[in-house]
């Protein structure tokens, strides 16, 4: 394990806020449990629970949370400079972050979504949407990696995205779906394991190239970023 | 041996000005960077140590850009004003984590001689969010130092430090100057520069407003006209004995005492307790009024 994935994984699970992942997959485990326990049909229950709540609440604001955590975090109180006094080449930095952030993610989210899938339909879709959130999860944290670098309120915007954008207008303005990551991982899970349970406008294609742009795009860009990266000088 | 070379460096941010044209040259030795509080010390370290580009010039370590040059810390070690460190680690293990970084053959035998270094074995197993101020400042000074480099940075590093840690990064700091490294540190402070580098650098606003050996910028500091407020028994007569002494230039009297303008900080302050003594005269007070360190420095950019 190398040493930056080291401490970005005890600066993660060091701070409280990494208790915050906590109670949303648990409420979708619950809700998933009661609705199977109580005999609801799925077709009636799977819809809101595995799309409404699993892949556009749980899965973004996951990611949301880890993946402006593990650089921005070090950023806001300035921890960051002892990683960057380095002669490390900064792809050295961006990708083990990257890879933290989007493995925590994918464990956090993955396995309640698997849990819901079984439950819901089968083994199949289980497994099915464990592995499309897995590759949101990658694309989500390469964007909010990214944006910590970007912005210094990346929690915000990062909310924005997904609260605004993909919650809102995604589901007025249809053409917005195709720049919506939450869409990639319905499209990709519903081809894996076909239920009739996801519905989606976003071709498959679309989503396997643009799931794959925006992981690598975002990446980049976190990389270039953190070349240029200025400290503010401190106003006393 | 090192040398960190600026050549013309501004850097602005939208209309002000933080840093305004500076060149220099640092070799090996300690070096002070001296300046009030906001004079752009911070902003001149972060562009040395590739943390910000000027807007304007240039920054090379050998040759070298700073910017956008991750390789130049090989050779830099940098002591953030900040003292921002994870902690959730040990020193020990927040030192071994700089080794690794850097690549060392071997990082635990590093670690050990940097926490060496600055004194912090019979700590270095505790985290370090349990230490005090001086003791997180040794950690982040042995983490800067743990690949031994040839130039080190240090932005305040005496802020909130005991006279006993002071003493001993001071001591360490000659060390690392005198093996050849080439040491710049900064300071508000003038008797901390005073104590620990020969050369210095002075910014005000900004500007180089001097440079070069410490005590003749000391002395151009010490001869500018001092302002004293005096209180004796008899104001009047020692009013008059003053203004015969070469080193006064000028005396005011009114009803809180004398205000003595003095052209020489160290004859007039020796010549007054003799002229009290000859006269009978009883000096009651005698305060300098014009001593801020920020009236030091504009003098020195009028000068």
């Amino acid at each position: 394990m190398s040493t930056i994935t080291w401490i970005t994984a005890r600066g993660l699970f060091g701070r409280r806020r990494f208790l915050l992942l906590l109670p949303l997959p648990l409420v979708l485990l619950g809700l998933a449990v009661l609705c199977r326990s109580l005999g609801v049909d799925p077709g009636e229950w799977g819809p809101p629970v595995l799309v409404g709540l699993g892949l556009a609440v749980v899965l973004p604001v996951v990611s949301l949370i880890i993946g402006t955590g593990v650089l921005g975090a070090e950023i806001d109180d300035g921890t960051v400079v002892h990683i960057l006094t380095k002669p490390l080449p900064r792809w050295q930095i961006i990708l083990p972050k990257l890879g933290v952030a989007a493995g925590v993610t994918a464990a956090t989210v993955a396995v309640p979504l698997y849990v819901a899938g079984v439950l819901a339909d089968s083994v199949r879709l289980g497994l099915a949407l464990a592995f499309a959130a897995a590759l949101g999860a990658l694309a989500y944290s390469a964007l909010f990696l990214a944006l910590s670098l970007v912005t210094r309120r990346p929690v915000l915007l990062g909310l924005v995205y997904v609260l605004i954008w993909e919650g809102l207008l995604g589901n007025f303005v249809s053409g917005t779906k195709v720049l919506s990551i939450q869409q990639y991982v319905i499209a990709l899970a519903d081809r894996l394991a076909p239920s009739g349970l996801l519905e989606t406008t976003v071709s498959v294609p679309v989503a396997s190239v643009m799931t794959a742009l925006v992981s690598v795009g975002f990446t980049v860009l976190a990389i270039d970023r953190l070349r240029s990266f200025s400290v503010a000088g401190e106003t006393s | 041996m090192s040398t960190l070379s600026l050549t013309g460096v501004s850097r602005w941010y939208g209309n002000v000005v933080a840093v305004n044209d500076i060149s220099m040259a640092l070799g090996p030795g300690v070096t002070g960077l001296l300046g009030p509080n906001g004079a752009g010390k911070t902003t001149l370290l972060h562009m040395m140590a590739g943390f910000l580009a000027p807007s304007r010039g240039t920054v090379t370590l050998d040759d070298e850009p700073t910017w956008r040059n991750p390789d130049v810390y090989r050779r830099l070690g940098l002591v953030s004003e900040r003292e921002a460190v994870q902690s959730f680690l040990t020193a020990y293990e927040f030192v071994l984590a700089s080794a690794k970084l850097h690549r060392l053959a071997d990082p635990a035998a590093a670690a050990r001689r940097a926490i060496d270094l600055v004194e912090l074995e019979s700590a270095q197993d505790r985290r370090i969010g349990t230490y005090s101020k001086g003791m997180r400042q040794r950690a982040r000074v042995a983490a800067a130092l743990v690949h031994d480099p040839q130039v080190l940075l240090l932005d305040e590093p005496f802020n909130g430090m005991d006279p006993r840690q002071r003493l001993h990064m001071m001591e360490l700091l000659h060390k690392l100057g005198d093996a050849g490294r080439t040491i710049l540190f900064s300071s508000h402070i003038l008797e901390e520069v005073e104590q620990v580098s020969g050369t210095v650098q002075v910014m005000v606003a900004g500007r180089l407003a001097a440079s070069g050996d410490f005590r003749t910028i000391r002395r151009l500091m010490t001869n500018r006209p001092h302002v004293f407020a005096v209180r004796s028994t008899d104001d009047r007569a020692l009013a008059v004995a003053l203004i015969a002494e070469a080193s006064v230039s000028g005396v005011e009297l009114d009803r809180t005492g004398l205000t003595v303008r003095a052209g020489d900080y160290g004859a007039f302050t020796r010549a007054l307790p003799r002229i009290a003594l000859s006269q009978g005269i009883r000096v009651r007070q005698l305060v300098p009024s014009d001593e801020s360190l920020e009236s030091v420095f504009s003098y020195l950019v009028e000068a």
